[in-house]
Formats: C-alpha cells, structure tokens, sequence
C-alpha cells in the first residue's frame, strides 16, 4: 500500500433478514430495524440497517485489504442518512499516507448513489515485508 | 442541556467472550476469515482460539453504554437522536475465553448549530488489565439546543 492507491472495493447487498440476524448478534433490537411497521409510523421509508453493521462492512474491507484483524488500529466515521436492506452496498478507500508503516486510508460506504458512511478514516498496519 | 454530566462515569460492567458468539457476530457481518470461525485455524495461526473481528466490540461494550444513553442526568430525547458518529482505537485482539471489562464516560455535552453533541467514552480492558478497545460515541440530538 503506497499513498495513492486504493483498496479493492468491498460490495454486499444485505438481504431481507439481515436486520434481524444481526440484531440478534450485536444486542442491538431498536424497532426501527425489525419491524416494518413501527420504521414507517415514525416516519422511515422501512426497516433500516444498523448504522454499526455498516462500520463493520467499512472494517472489513480495511482489514481485507489489510491481511487480517490483527491490521486494523482505529476507524472513525460519520453515518449520515440511513442504510436500506436489499440494496448493494460499497466500500471504497484510498489510501492518503504511510507513516511508521501505519497506513492512514480515506474510505466510505455509498448505497443508491449516496455516501451513508463518509469522512471515514481507517488506520491499519501493514504486515511486515520478510527478506 | 445539562452539560454537569460531564465526567460522570458508570459502572463497569464484565462480558465473557464466546465461541458461538463470535461466531454468530462474524456470520451477521460477513466476516469469511477462518480466523474467526475456525478453532483450529486460530490456533495454527498462534491464538488461543477464534479470534473476535474488531467491531465485535460492539457487542462487549454496548451494554455499558446504555446507561449512560438513558440517564436522566444526560436527557437525551430518543425520538430525536441519530447516531452522528464513531470512532474505536483497537489494542490486542479479542478471543474466545476473555473476560472484558469495559467503563463508560460522558466526554462532552456540546451545543452546535441548534443540535446536541453527546459524546460518550467506552474503555474496554482484558483479563490481562491490556486496553483492547476505546470508543468514542457521538450522538446528536436534533434541535436540542
């Protein structure tokens, strides 16, 4: 990884269930993200994804990059909008610099055109290169 | 806004990593690295057994962060709060058997552009006393101030 370059694209379409599945996982069982109905009486298109299930997809394409989980050191990002199920999702990153062999990456997670993660900033560190 | 809870920090709570756990985590995720779905994959590769994907921070130190979202002392309005922002500073890997303590703060309670900034600090160390993860969440309330 050289300032310049980008990581390959991470691109997943989370499916009907999803929501569910990983309210499940994480704990996180806010009705906005299960239930259909409640999402719309307060005013959202439909169930919405977990704004931390979406920095868990910007964290993987990082440590995919990367070589593994052991890579990644700090990620900060900004949600904006709202994720939907049942519409592709990608991550894209450049990265800006290379300092102490910690490679700073700007990335984002876009979904129907629009950036629901920006500002996004990874740090991770390079595996060592064997002589 | 009562900006005097500033500081104010709540007791810790313990949370024992699992397998299936993170199992589980890493299948809702996407995670398809056998480092964490693979025992014997984990231990080839030098850990005790599967490794937890760093956003499974998540799931040890959310629980300590509730009761600071829901003290009245802070008073953030739910109907009207967006999860702005977040940031995780990560230290050694997690794996299954580890016990993680985690402590939550109230860093700052900031007005800006008519909205709340209400911004929290999650510190999560392992048996071992190693800080494996610090978080800092941001929440904004919308026309709080």
């Amino acid at each position: 990884m050289n300032p310049g370059d980008a990581i390959p694209a991470l691109k997943t379409t989370p499916d009907r269930y999803l929501t569910v599945r990983y309210a499940g996982a994480s704990g996180d069982f806010n009705p906005i993200h299960i239930d259909e109905d409640f999402a719309k009486q307060v005013g959202l298109p439909g169930r919405i994804l977990h704004g931390l299930w979406t920095m868990a997809q910007v964290a993987r394409a990082q440590t995919e990059a990367a070589g593994g989980p052991q890579s990644l050191q700090r990620l900060a990002v900004q949600f904006r909008g709202m994720g939907l199920p049942e519409a592709e999702i990608e991550v894209t990153g450049e990265v800006r610099e290379v300092r102490d062999g910690v490679a700073v990456i700007d990335t984002r997670a876009v979904q129907n055109g629009s950036a629901i993660i920006r500002n996004a900033e990874a740090e991770v560190r390079l595996p060592t290169i064997q002589e | 806004m009562n900006a005097e809870a500033v500081g104010k920090t709540y007791a810790p709570t313990v949370y024992a990593v699992g397998r299936e756990k993170i199992r589980e985590y890493a299948h809702a995720v996407g995670e398809t690295n056998p480092l964490h779905l693979d025992p014997a994959a984990a231990r080839a590769a030098g850990f005790r057994d599967v490794v937890a994907p760093p956003m499974f921070c998540v799931v040890y130190s959310s629980q300590s962060v509730a009761p600071a979202l829901f003290d009245p002392d802070v008073g953030i309005n739910f109907a009207l709060m967006v999860h702005g922002g977040q940031e995780f500073v990560w230290g050694p890997l997690v794996v299954a058997g580890d016990e993680i303590t985690t402590t939550v703060s109230v860093k700052s309670i900031e007005a800006r552009a008519g909205n709340g900034f209400f911004v929290f600090e999650s510190q999560s160390v392992n048996q071992d006393s190693e800080t494996v993860c610090t978080g800092t969440w941001t929440n904004i309330v919308r026309g709080a101030a």
